[in-house]
């Protein structure tokens, strides 16, 4: 895997398989404490104890195709190569929870990658699941839901390709933003006219009241 | 940057050209590897070129959609292709281009495109 939004989309998807319900996707970037968070949790089926510890092993796969199963360790090394932790919870009937962390400066860690492209499919190509996404950098923060997506969809799938690409774009650039939030409006208790930037008559109107 | 209004005016758009979609006879079915193998060997992009090439030329027969492990590993991305009627094709080792070319040839035009499916990239005797 060559970045993290790889990691969960393949992930994700076991939850997907496990029959889930709802997933959701968190990702905390803190920059103050350095330090990334990326959890996956979901209310399929579960696993026992045993297959819980199995899981993070190579040569474990449920699939029938062939004798190794990648995507778990792939997690787990991509996080403690870059400083952090893994862990995995599971329950059976009640779901799973996957949790890595990464230094966030750490030289290893691998760059989170397009992460709207993850989040399209996993919302799109999943219409009966809810998956909820919530991306924080810092004080900022993204979320987004199928359920909330599909309220104002009212019917019409996730899945069509004019949606689909919709969405691709509305991700895309929420999660852009929040990497460069909108300057607040600068507190002035003296309302100093030097340092007033240019203002256009509509910001005039909403910002500054004293 | 998109709102979830701008969403509600493709819906209504999107609402009156349902319909001949989906369950349709000659509905085109692409499928693409979504598993670690597929995922690790690039398959998200591919998926993604399938879908927007298919939005771009508003082509309402065709779904696009996603698998697990097809058990050529060595060969992904894969994506199937299934036309009602025909034999199904495999192309292997796909980029986001040759997705494209897969679209306008082999769904718009008919023709299979030869050099991307598993019997050309398949060693011969």
């Amino acid at each position: 895997m060559q970045e993290l939004s790889l990691n969960v989309l393949d992930v994700a998807e076991n939850s997907m398989r496990a029959r889930a319900k709802n997933v959701t996707v968190e990702i905390t970037e803190d920059t103050a404490a350095d330090r990334m968070e990326i959890r996956i949790a979901d209310d399929g089926c579960g696993m026992s104890k045993e297959m819980t510890e199995q899981v993070t092993d190579p040569f474990f796969t449920t699939r029938t195709t062939r004798k190794v199963g990648l995507g778990v360790p792939f997690f787990k090394m991509a996080a403690e190569m870059a400083g952090g932790e893994f862990s995995i919870m599971s329950e059976p009937g009640v779901g799973t929870e996957t949790r890595a962390t990464f230094g966030l400066s750490h030289i290893d860690r691998m760059p989170l990658g397009d992460i709207a492209s993850t989040m399209q499919l996993l919302i799109c190509d999943h219409e009966d699941v809810n998956v909820i996404y919530r991306h924080r950098v810092d004080a900022e923060t993204f979320e987004v839901s199928s359920d909330q997506l599909k309220e104002v969809l009212d019917g019409v799938p996730l899945g069509l390709p004019e949606i689909r690409t919709f969405i691709g774009e509305y991700l895309k650039e929420n999660i852009e933003a929040l990497y460069h939030p909108e300057p607040e409006a600068p507190a002035d208790p003296e309302g100093g006219q030097a340092a007033e930037p240019a203002r256009n008559e509509q910001d005039m109107n909403t910002t500054m009241e004293e | 940057m998109k709102s979830l209004a701008e969403l509600q005016a493709l819906r209504d758009k999107a609402r009156v050209e349902m319909g001949m979609r989906e369950d349709a006879p000659d509905n085109i079915r692409i499928v693409v590897g979504m598993a670690t193998c597929g995922i690790a060997a690039g398959a998200r992009p591919v998926l993604n070129a399938f879908v927007n090439e298919v939005a771009k030329r508003g082509l309402k027969n065709v779904t696009v959609s996603q698998t697990g492990c097809i058990g050529i590993c060595q060969y992904e991305p894969v994506a199937e292709v299934y036309v009602p009627g025909q034999e199904k094709t495999t192309y292997v080792k796909l980029t986001a281009e040759k997705a494209a070319k897969i679209v306008v040839d082999h769904i718009v035009n008919g023709n299979v495109v030869t050099d991307y499916t598993i019997g050309a990239a398949a060693p011969t005797k």
